[in-house]
Order: C-alpha cells, then structure tokens, then sequence
C-alpha cells in the first residue's frame, strides 16, 4: 500500500473529526437552534459551554488587533527560561551526583522528598517571594523541569557501558574528557529522550503560574475572562493555548531529529 | 644482557569477590611473558578467564596476587603502552566512525585537522574508506571491528592486546581481516596478545601459542612455538603439513581442558 496516500487519508479523518467536533459544540449550543435538550432556558447551554463561532472570532480579533502577541510572548519567554534554566541545573547537579556516590548517597532521602512533593503548590510561594512578575512563573517551571532532567541525567550516567567506558580510559582520556565525552554525551542522550516531558512541563509552570497571578500572559487572559464570566474568551485562551503547545512540540521534534542523529530509529530504510 | 620483556605477567592470580556470592578464583599463579616484537596468542575453553588476563595486561583489573611488568617496569594504573581491542562493542555511540577513530588522538591534544588526516589514512587501511560519516548503528559488525582496529593502532601502541576480535565475523571476512592483520603487524612488528578460543586462527596468526587450562584456577599449561613461515597466508598455511602437525599436537593439550570447561559449565 503507497504510505503517503494512507496519510493523506489519515489527515483528511483527522480534520473531518475536527469539524465535525466543532459542528456538534456549534450545534448544541446555538440557542434555539435545537429544542432545549438539559438546560430549561435555550441561552444556557451557551453561557456554560460558549459558542464555538464566537471563541473563534475572539481569537481572530487578540491576532488581527495584535493584543495576543505581548502575552504570547510572555508565556513563551517564561517557557523558555523555565526550560532552560531547568535542564542546565538538572544537568549540573545529575552529573555531579551521579559521580559522586557519597554525595548521592547523601543527598538521597531529600531528592526522593523534593521530587514526592506536590510543586505546584508552591506557586504562592514563589509569587511571594519573587513578586508576579516573570520570576515567580520561571521559578515553578524550573522546579517542574529540574526534577525530570536529573533523574535522567542520573540514568544515563549510571548506564554508560562498561566497555565504552573502559575502552575510553584506555585510548588515554583524563577524567575531564572522560566528562565531556563519555558521560555527557550519554546523559544528553536521555535528556533529549525526555525532552518532549520537560519543554511540557515549563509550559505547564510559566501558565499555571500566570493562571495565579500575573498582569501579563496568556494564563492572565485565562483568568481574566473567568472574573467576567466570559466563558468565549476562556475557550478561546484554551484554544491558542493549545495551538501554542503543538508548535512548541513540533519544534521539540525536529530539534531531536538534529541532535539524536547517531541512535539507532526503527525503520530507516527507503521505500523504492 | 637481553632486551626487557615488552609484557611480563608473573604469577597472577585473580580471586573476584561478589556481594552475596562465594569468592571465585579465576586465574592461580599464570605467568605469561611476551617479547618485543612477538605474536603471542592465548586459546583456551570459553569461561577461563583469558579476558580477565587480558584486563590485567591493561591495566584494568589489579591482580590479587602477582606481579606485572611492562618493557621492566612495574605496572601501577593503566598501562600506557598498550592498545586494547574489546571483545564487546566498545566504539563511543554517539561519534561517527571517523570521530571513533581520531578520539585518542584528541586524547592526547593533537589538532583536530592533524587527527583527521590520520584517521582518513586508517579508515583506508582497514578498508572502510567513505563510511566515516557513519554512526556505529549504522555500520555491520564487521566494520565496527575495523573501526575498533583503526582507533587502537592509530595510537601506535607498544604493545597490542586482543581480544576474539574477529570472532563474531564470517569465515571469509575473517580470513581477509586476519591477512590484513598480519600485514600491519609485519609492517611495524609490535608485540601482540591475541585471544581467542579458534585454534586455528592461533596457529596461523602467532609466533607462540599458549594453551590455558579450563577454568576455575585456570593457568597456562602449555607453550608451543610456532615455527611456520612468514609472510604467511592464513588460508592456505592451514594446508601444510607442519601447520597439521602442530595442531594435532597442540589440539593433544586443548581437548581434555574444552571438554573439562564444557562439563563444568554444564553442571553449574
Ligand atoms: N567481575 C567479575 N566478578 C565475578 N566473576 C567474574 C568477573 N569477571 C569475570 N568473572 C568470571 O571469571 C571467569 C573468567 O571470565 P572471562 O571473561 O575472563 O572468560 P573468557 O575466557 O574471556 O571467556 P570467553 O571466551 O567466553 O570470553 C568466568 O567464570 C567469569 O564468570
Ligand atoms: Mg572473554
């Protein structure tokens, strides 16, 4: 069977459910449209579950007046440095625990507590200590994605193999370049398997922290259309929200298709 | 006075100690010494304990008993005079053939342009010229032998050690990689220590072959020169008389201790 046609195919289902999705939301919720099915009064359904045609104008209108942008770009911005700053700690301390078995054994009891604790509580917390500002967002996502990146850090370190490492030693690597080219690389490897979880979480820290409290980003719109009820533009922050989250994941992939060049994927022949 | 010994291992022995296991005595008072220069090939039953020989010749592994020396020096740490071919995939994953092959060269603070250069010239050598650019993934098994090959001797090691390197190839692409072998070795004659349970392969290759005893407590049991022509063609010296002859004798020794080291194995 030709492969693209059968995902071609697959893209037309996958729209056709979307529309049709979104034809049953318009459908159920246009008042009077149908007889009234739950709710007695037939503006009800509307109030509670918005309308999809309106949730998509809001949409339109936060891009064609531009207002969207400066949140976007406050929740990419927190995303980002929440990541970054996240992976680059979770790196620095997994490399050091894992080489350091006394400091490991040490630190243990704390990092199983830390990691066993529910973080998103701490919102509040770090909206006291670092205002409602960016901070404050960065912060909890970086103690979402610190957590994922050291326990993998942690693996990959401890599952470098013996030989490659053996075999390292011998061709005369100093422990510095036994670091840098045996067990980073290693650790990176699972780093970037968990990339996909770590870029989520980030996102997840910079809104929900938005979502708590903050004058700028696009949990802020969230939560300011819930204080006027205005259930079409909470749809409508959902919806970009979600869009915001795809790209981010596409741009995710195609990194580790860059950087994961040297291991093995299933099915890398050409069909000819 | 006569000229060092390249390695001289003297009566080694190697106990392992497991958590939650009994002390297990691999090798009891081996003494094994290999000249400058000389082929030297160890055969011996599966499980004997020839790569735990090998890993105390370099350095990996510190012997519960005994001494070793490298060109009459003792050895403490890592022997820095050899060269270490594993039995098991070795090559780093994450680098490109060609990357495998300069790594030690970069090791040691060369130039990355001068690292290159060499590196293309053995990746010709071993025949796998216009595969740098390959992932170890990407290569056939054969070929990351010929990439571990090219990483070891590129360092121009005094002393290179073997271990079955070519036992997981066919017996064509083993002929062919052992001819290939040969000729390096002839072309720059540093001593060798080649592991490997074919006799055959032994015979061919070396100058000397020593037999070990099934293990536990294995140790050599006997050394027999090989006095076989050379350049030698390892396909066909199999066919003369004197390689014949020295099989059957040496095979005189093997037998008992392959049939030992099966029934152990099979009683565990
Ligand atoms: N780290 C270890 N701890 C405990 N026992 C070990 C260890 N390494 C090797 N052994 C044991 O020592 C013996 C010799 O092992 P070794 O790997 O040297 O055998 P070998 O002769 O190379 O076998 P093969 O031909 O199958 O490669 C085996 O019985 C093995 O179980
Ligand atoms: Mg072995």
């Amino acid at each position: 069977m030709n492969s693209r046609r059968t995902s071609r195919h697959l893209r037309l289902w996958q729209v056709l459910i979307v529309a049709g999705l979104f034809t049953i939301w318009h459908v159920t919720t246009h008042p009077t449209l149908l007889p009234p099915l739950y709710f007695d009064n037939p503006n009800k359904a509307a109030f509670f579950f918005g309308q999809p045609l309106e949730v998509l104008s809001r949409v339109w209108i936060w891009f064609s007046s531009g207002s969207i942008y400066e949140h976007l770009w406050v929740t990419l911005l927190e995303t980002v440095l929440a990541f970054a700053i996240g992976t680059v700690s979770g790196l620095v301390v997994g490399l050091w625990l894992a080489l350091s078995p006394t400091a490991a054994a040490l630190f243990d009891p704390y990092i199983k507590a830390v990691n066993s604790m529910p973080r998103v509580i701490l919102a509040p917390i770090f909206g006291v200590w670092f205002g409602l500002g960016m901070a404050s967002k960065v912060a909890l996502g970086v103690t979402l994605v610190f957590f994922i990146v050291f326990f993998n850090v942690y693996q990959g370190v401890r599952e470098v193999s013996h030989t490659v490492l053996a075999n390292a030693r011998v061709l005369g690597a100093s422990e510095r370049q036994l670091l840098r080219h045996v067990y980073v690389p290693s650790a990176m490897s699972w780093v970037f398997a968990s990339l996909h979880n770590s870029v989520g979480l980030a996102f997840v820290g910079a809104v929900v922290g938005e979502y708590l409290g903050s004058s700028r980003g696009v949990g802020y719109l969230i939560l300011q259309a819930e204080g006027t009820f205005d259930i079409n533009s909470v749809f409508a922050g959902i919806l970009v929200l979600t869009a915001f989250a795809l790209v981010l994941d596409g741009i995710v992939t195609l990194a580790e298709r860059r950087l994961m060049l040297w291991q093995p994927r299933s099915g890398e022949t050409e069909r000819i | 006075m006569q000229a060092a010994p390249a390695l001289a291992l003297e009566h080694i022995t190697v106990t392992f100690v497991s958590e939650g296991a009994a002390r297990f005595t691999a090798i009891r008072d081996a003494t094994l010494v290999v000249r400058p220069g000389e082929f030297v090939s160890v055969v011996g039953p599966t499980g004997c304990g020839k790569s735990t020989l090998l890993n105390i010749a370099a350095g990996l592994l510190t012997p519960s008993a005994g001494s070793v020396r490298v060109f009459g020096e003792p050895l403490a740490g890592l022997n820095r005079n050899s060269g270490y071919l594993f039995q098991t995939e070795a090559l780093l994953p994450w680098r490109t053939a060609l990357d495998n092959v300069t790594i030690g060269l970069e090791f040691r603070g060369l130039a990355r342009e001068v690292a290159v250069r060499q590196a293309e010239g053995w990746l010709l050598r071993v025949g796998l010229r216009g595969h740098g650019h390959r992932y170890p993934h990407q290569l056939s098994g054969g070929m990351r032998k010929r990439v571990a090959l090219a990483q070891t001797l590129i360092l121009d090691p005094q002393i290179i050690l073997m271990d079955e390197p070519f036992s997981a190839l066919d017996i064509q692409t083993r002929q062919l990689m052992e001819n290939e072998l040969l000729e390096l070795w002839s072309a720059n004659r540093k001593s060798v220590v080649f592991i490997t349970h074919d006799l055959e392969e032994a015979i061919s290759l070396s100058d000397r072959v020593v037999v070990l005893s099934a293990g536990p407590e294995a140790r050599p049991i006997g050394e027999y020169e090989i006095d076989l022509p050379r350049p030698r063609d390892v396909a066909e010296i199999r066919l003369t008389p004197r390689f014949i002859e020295l099989h059957t004798k040496i095979w005189q020794t093997m037998k008992q201790e392959v049939l030992k080291g099966y029934e152990q194995q099979k009683n565990q």
